[in-house]
């Protein structure tokens, strides 16, 4: 039992009901649209795979190649699977005879189309078939494997070189790590395809591709068994390749997947529609795939000062949430990020982070809540460094969160050694064991200070909720209301790749996914998940 | 280990130092009287040495991780790795098993190395730090026009805080950053900017200054990035014509000379201190017109 904190309900229901109403208006424009990534990730779940000879992948080919003739409108689904009939080839020789110049995607015989539908029908059958099978093998592991009490302790592999990262991950597991994330190397987000195969080279972390993804979860899952407990693997559903990455994760049985439906418009200034598009079909394959997505509202601390701008965290994740929901993920997949921020010299700073991680905790009871350490006002000293995340973990274990990534001793040095982990591990792991039933025991002043930053976060939360679905979300983006930044509608990288839905657009996967999902969250108790279009209130 | 063995040599002469122990703490008892009323320290050309609980003992803490096994062998290696150091009496405080055929020691000894105060030399950009009020009269009385100021994550990193530190009006530190100055027209590009699009805007707002910041630099992938946006500058022949500085957690001002940059700026830099420089430096190169 964390701590109690008193949060007024009537509060909390208004300010669900503004961001539903948030969401819901950008929800018709995803809806109305698809985008370049999209339509790759609907090759990969048919078949196609690698890269051609100067490393571009075959997804982005077929993709290109139909797009060139003006004809992607109606999504990539039809155009391949009637292609793979006509021929009697697999998508995969399919894409590679696109490659050669063989086939023309347009130019196959429009009387293939029923033969293609049943194609295209029968291999989103297979995929999904293969994705619930990766899920319900890590049910099965879950069960065979469980983890200690929570919070479950998140570190992150990040040398640049995958088979380096499996060691440290490894070590990591031994030490009591129980998720591990491998940090992608910069810029990997503004790529607009996925590297294939074993790409070393990274630099401040390593390349997502899906082999990478399969020799981590090799490496762990061989941990995992000696140890007896199922260790989890994230990695980074961002950028522009955010359905794609999904798609890879879903095959390769990740865990946890970094997906927020904004980070990438504010931190890597992608296009806001490329990037509400995107979110969606990703967040489809994430629920679909049983996997916990982190959002990263943790990053506007970054840029905004955490004691003034503490109620746009938490007007975030409402808005994360509501998204979510329409995806058909289930609250328990629905992995809130938050953070410790407070400047450590600010009086009673740590009194304000029990407030937000408390507050945060009573507003989301049904969710997966992860708590970020102080980064910002790290500076190299490593032995105040490992005071203040000792005071993180301890108050994440007093407000209850299920996942706390580790602050590094070395943060704002290095990534981390060897030696950093198993430190922050060690720091953690005492701090669970010591404070345990710390919040059971504890009752808040009603009237104190604690109680009146949350109630201050909350009501600045509801007003600007109210604020953004007035005047719409784009708006509120493009006013710099999250982060402190602003991001015009038609700015950013990769506007290009989005494109209006045309009269006959088909998309079996995310058809049949997000069938599936609903239906799950219905047999679930039903969740508040509805992909419509909301009107502005 | 044999006993000609040169560490154990060394082991037992320090060994021999310490027979004055006074048996709690195992410190070896300092010989020279304690220094007479407290005054400046240290007296010019006095060597420095690392300081523990007594002047001039060297005490020196490290830690380090072996890929060795954990148990006597992995402790006694640590013991030598610290000899070789140059530590005497190196002491393994503490050693920690992490796993897989890895182990973490805790090092204490005496360094018998020190440094000359005198003999040492600080590379750094010369200027004076100017209030915020004195810069702006300052660039009214000596530039007489607002200096333009392009600043810009370069590559791939997409760490803007430290510019945004320097360049925004929220600034730093209780300091406003660049874009707070009546006198300077700060552009503050964001993250990810490829260095021809830098050299373009730069060149575009005839800028007297460029800042380029790098916090990403795991295997030095800031150096060759640095150095392509001098090449293109000067390739452009505006190199003269500006003031380059690059700035970051792991940028030296000396490591910034070496790459053609006018000045460079580490951590903890407050905005006065780079507004200061720009328009100091504005005025020693000429480049007021």
């Amino acid at each position: 039992m964390p701590l109690s904190i008193r949060a007024d309900e009537n509060q909390i229901a208004r300010a669900r009901r503004a961001a539903a109403a948030v969401t819901g208006e950008v929800q018709g424009f995803i809806n109305r649209h698809s985008t370049v990534s999209i339509e790759r990730t609907v090759a990969r779940f048919f078949g196609v795979d690698g890269a051609d000879g100067d490393g571009v992948p075959y997804p982005n080919l077929v993709v290109d190649n139909l797009s060139r003739s003006g004809r992607l409108g109606d999504g990539l689904a039809l155009p391949l699977a009637r292609a793979m009939a006509y021929h009697g080839l697999s998508a995969q020789e399919v894409a590679e005879a696109v490659a050669r110049g063989a086939i023309d995607l347009a130019k196959v015989p429009a009387r293939a189309d029923d033969a293609g539908r049943q194609t295209a029908a029968a291999l989103a059958a297979e995929a999904a078939g293969r994705v619930q099978a990766r899920r319900a093998e890590r049910d099965r592991l879950l069960r065979e494997l469980p983890p200690g009490p929570p919070p479950l302790l998140y570190v992150i592999v990040a040398t640049g070189n995958i088979h380096e990262d499996a060691v440290q991950a490894q070590a990591a597991a031994r030490q009591g790590a129980d998720i591990v994330a491998v940090i992608r190397t910069t810029g990997q987000s503004l790529l607009d395809y996925v590297p294939y195969g074993v790409v070393t080279g990274g630099f401040g972390g390593t390349y997502a591709t899906q082999e990478h993804f399969r020799i981590m979860r090799a490496a762990l899952d061989e941990t995992g068994s000696k140890l007896g407990r199922y260790i989890r693997l994230v990695n980074y559903c961002s950028g522009l390749c955010m359905p794609e990455i999904a798609a890879m994760g879903a095959l390769e049985r990740l865990d946890m997947m970094l997906n927020d439906a904004m980070y990438g418009i504010l931190f890597r200034d992608i296009n806001m529609r490329r990037t509400f598009v995107d979110q969606f079909f990703s967040r489809v394959i994430n629920a679909y795939a049983g996997i916990v997505i982190n959002t990263g509202e943790d990053n506007y601390m970054t840029t905004s000062d955490p004691v003034k701008h503490g109620h746009t965290v938490l007007a975030s994740q409402f808005i994360n949430e509501q998204f979510a929901l329409r995806c058909g993920l289930t609250p328990v997949q629905i992995g809130l990020g938050h953070v410790f921020a407070m400047d450590p010299s600010l009086e009673d700073g740590l009194l304000l982070d029990i407030a937000q991680a408390a507050l945060t905790r009573a507003v989301f009871p049904g969710c997966t809540l992860k708590y970020m350490p102080q980064t910002r006002h790290k500076t190299g000293d490593i032995f105040h460094s490992y005071l203040i995340d000792g005071l993180h973990n301890l108050v994440s274990v007093l407000t209850g969160q299920d996942v706390v990534l580790l602050g590094m001793m070395t943060e704002a040095i290095h990534t981390p050694h060897l030696q950093d982990r198993f430190l922050a591990i060690e720091n953690a792991r005492h701090t669970a064991n010591t404070a345990r039933h710390l919040g059971e025991e504890l009752i808040l002043q009603a009237d104190g200070r604690i109680q009146a930053r949350a109630a201050e976060v909350l009501a600045g939360a509801v007003e600007m909720l109210g604020h953004v679905a007035r005047v719409g979300l784009m708006q509120a983006v493009e006013d710099g209301l999250f982060a402190g930044i602003r991001r015009a509608r038609d700015g950013g990288k990769g506007l290009e790749g989005v494109f209006e839905r045309g009269p006959g657009y088909f998309n079996p996967l995310l058809d049949r996914m997000l069938a599936a999902n609903r239906e799950a969250c219905e047999a679930a108790g039903g969740c508040l998940g509805d992909a419509g279009e909301g009107e502005r209130p | 280990m044999s006993k000609s063995d040169p560490a154990r040599e060394h082991f037992t002469e320090a060994l021999a130092v310490r027979e004055g122990a006074d048996g709690v703490h195992g410190r070896p008892r300092e010989e020279r009287p304690a220094p007479a009323a407290p005054g400046p320290w240290p007296p010019p050309g006095t060597p420095v040495r690392p300081y523990g609980d007594t002047r001039d003992d060297g005490s020196v803490q490290l830690s380090f991780t072996l890929p060795v096994q954990a148990g006597p062998l992995a402790v006694e290696a640590a013991r030598q790795l610290a000899v070789k150091m140059g530590l005497e009496v190196p002491k393994v405080a503490a050693h920690r098993d992490l796993g897989e055929g890895f182990t973490m020691f805790v090092v204490y000894g005496r360094t018998a190395h020190s440094v000359d105060l005198a003999a040492v030399e600080v590379p750094r950009p010369r200027f004076r730090v100017l209030g915020f009020d004195e810069l702006n009269r300052y660039i009214r009385e000596r530039i007489g026009r607002r200096l333009v100021v392009v600043g810009a994550c370069t590559g791939t990193d997409a760490h803007t805080i430290g510019l945004d530190a320097i360049m925004n009006i929220k600034g730093y530190a209780g300091h406003h950053g660049l874009e707070g100055y009546p006198e300077f027209d700060a552009h503050n590009l964001g993250s990810q900017v490829a260095n021809e699009a830098l050299v373009a805007r730069a060149m575009d707002l005839e800028a007297d200054a460029i800042l380029v910041s790098q916090v990403v630099t795991e295997k030095d992938i800031h150096i060759p990035n640095l150095t392509r946006l001098v090449d293109m500058l000067e390739a452009e022949g505006f190199r003269d014509d500006v003031v380059l500085i690059c700035g970051g957690p792991r940028i030296s001002h000396e490591l910034a000379v070496e790459l053609g940059y006018d000045a460079g700026f580490g951590p903890g830099t407050l905005p006065p201190e780079v507004a200061s420089f720009i328009a100091q430096e504005v005025v020693r190169r000429g480049l007021v017109q």
